[in-house]
């Protein structure tokens, strides 16, 4: 209880958690844990520089506003291209503790996606929503029995992955079917 | 080269990719041998970590064979073994000089608050990851490191991220001898985290998760007491009575941005981005210590805000420690600890898949299907 001075419930001995537990206590003392204290001077890293040498920068990498320069080193992954690219570097101008800033990182990635769907139709290897989502797992790995009286949280909200993923397509998909049905029927309208 | 690419929320496919080049002296290219597929690589593929780019490969925990070097590399060779952390660090800058390697400045240009991490969103530096058959490790000299003849190579990918993380976060956890902890989540992280609480001396050890399969491994791979939140209407309320209304001295959140147990923080993050993750087991971290206890946080949130009870933790004098973990200052004490057989890290693998099938992968980790733990990618 934690209303009287002592500890409530008494403990194994030392003695009975080491006979149940190897290593139990092995680290014990502070001293032998890596990261005590969190900050430490000398530890060796392999660095052979005070500052290291920079790398190229091949096109205006994007930084953060908080950094002073870019670093010297730096990812050379995806480039910023397209809309997303352009909403990308237009949030670069916030800092990172405002709110816009990450806002629209993640409008830029909502955008990347759909330019990228509709930049693989016109390749010889278009998204497949099927593969893509892994989905044939389904069948594969046991998807009903991995669910079915397992007392698990996340079936309340697992339903909503498919809307969340095929939603828009077939909402796109719909659109464009209406679309096509409105011009075919004004064509025979003016042919008549 | 085959790499995992990023397609959209939710899809991942094998695409064909220029191998990676060396773009700095001190980069070397890296023929992955062995990746996994992290807790948080979920938080990327369910597209919450802000500019996540279509045609990114991800994977940070991964380790293979050197291929190349840059012309200022001293301590690697072609054909060495290695092991990558997922930190990208200088070693060099301010916080690479006091240990806090996941804390480096000269990495990531897109963002101050974070460190550089592999295949991690631009976020965090814009790094291509190791889900793939080669890949660009920069400060080749600072971050890798030869596997040991003795090591075996699953446990050796084990070791770049998850093993290390659990045991960063007990140690962030300041445990004494006897205190009761309590690990939310029994994912790898929590598993590990349970585990070395026992090295530092705890007196009892609880999981609480609400996948039966895994709190089955948290009480026969990690020796601890676990409790299904499911089954529960509050288990802060379950905590409070387990420690007779004292409440847990230690309290570890292994979980992260999509935590589950509250629907309106799991959809409001998870579902529709409004937050930078879902603080469900944060939360009830903050609620279940104790006074004056400490919570330790080694789930991965992202960079926007979330709906924290911060007033509980002020109100409870809490010490609140939290960080990306400095993967290589752990491993020395960590390859003692598993070469004593204290840790045997790739107990908890439960699926080996190749690359042509990562889809699948990812689908079968993030619906938890197939009672998954662990899911280990391989390219050769």
């Amino acid at each position: 209880m934690p209303y009287t001075a002592e500890r409530p419930i008494p403990r194994p001995t030392p003695e009975e958690l080491r006979a149940k537990i190897p290593g139990w206590g092995v680290d014990l003392d502070p001293k032998d844990r890596p990261s005590f204290p969190r900050e430490q001077r000398g530890i060796p890293t392999g660095a052979h520089w005070d500052f290291p040498e920079r790398q190229e920068e091949k096109w205006p990498r994007e930084r953060s506003v908080e950094h002073k320069f870019l670093t010297p080193v730096f990812g050379t992954s995806t480039p910023p291209k397209g809309v997303s690219g352009a909403i990308r570097k237009y949030a670069y101008k916030y800092s990172e503790g405002r709110a816009a800033h990450w806002l629209l990182l993640i409008a830029g990635d909502r955008v990347d996606a759909w330019e990228s769907h509709l930049r693989s139709f016109g390749t010889l290897h278009p998204d497949n929503p099927i593969t893509e989502t892994g989905v044939l797992s389904e069948f594969k790995n046991r998807g009903m029995a991995s669910r079915w009286g397992r007392k698990r949280a996340d079936t309340k909200h697992q339903w909503m992955d498919p809307i969340i993923v095929a939603g828009p397509w077939l909402l796109v998909g719909t659109g464009v079917v209406l679309a096509l049905k409105g011009i075919t029927k004004a064509t025979r309208k003016t042919r008549r | 080269m085959r790499a995992m690419v990023y397609r959209g929320p939710y899809k991942v496919r094998v695409e064909e990719k220029d191998i990676p080049r060396i773009e700095h002296p001190n980069d070397a290219i890296v023929r992955v041998t062995g990746a996994a597929i992290c807790g948080s690589d979920l938080h990327l593929y369910h597209g919450m970590m802000p500019d996540t780019r279509v045609g990114m490969t991800f994977g940070h925990e991964f380790v293979g064979e050197v291929h190349e070097v840059g012309s200022s590399v001293e301590n690697l060779s072609v054909g060495d073994r290695v092991m990558v952390p997922f930190n990208i660090y200088c070693g060099s800058c301010y916080f690479c000089a006091r240990g806090l390697y996941s804390n480096c400045h000269n990495v990531n240009p897109n963002a101050t608050a974070v460190g550089g991490i592999y295949g991690y969103s631009h976020t965090t530096g814009g790094y291509d990851g190791g889900q793939a058959e080669f890949v660009r490790v920069p400060f080749a000299d600072v971050g890798p490191t030869k596997i040991p003849e003795w090591m075996d190579q699953e446990d050796a990918v084990m070791l770049t991220d998850a093993l290390p993380t659990g045991y960063f976060g007990a140690q962030l956890g300041n445990i004494e001898q006897g205190d009761t902890v309590v690990v939310f989540g029994a994912g790898p992280v929590g598993l590990y985290a349970a585990k070395s609480s026992w090295l530092m001396g705890a007196g009892r050890v609880i999981v609480i998760d609400h996948l039966e399969y895994r709190l089955e491994k948290a009480r026969t791979f990690a020796h601890a007491e676990t409790y299904n939140f499911n089954e529960y209407d509050d288990i802060v309320v379950e905590m409070k009575k387990a420690t007779d209304h004292l409440g847990a001295d230690v309290v570890i959140d292994a979980v992260g941005a999509e935590a589950d147990g509250n629907l309106t923080q799991h959809i409001t993050s998870s579902k529709f981005k409004l937050q930078g993750g879902s603080p469900v087991a944060l939360n009830w971290a903050i609620d279940s210590v104790r006074k004056g206890g400490t919570v330790s946080v080694v789930g991965a949130y992202g960079p926007m805000f979330s709906a924290v009870k911060f007033g509980d933790a002020m109100n409870k004098g809490l010490t609140l420690r939290m960080n990306q973990c400095p993967v290589k200052r752990q491993w020395p004490r960590l390859f003692e600890h598993i070469q004593n057989g204290y840790l045997k890290p790739s107990d908890i693998i439960t699926h080996r898949i190749p690359l042509e099938h990562i889809a699948e992968g990812y689908h079968i980790f993030s619906a938890k299907l197939d009672d998954c733990i662990k899911l280990i990618v391989t390219t050769v």
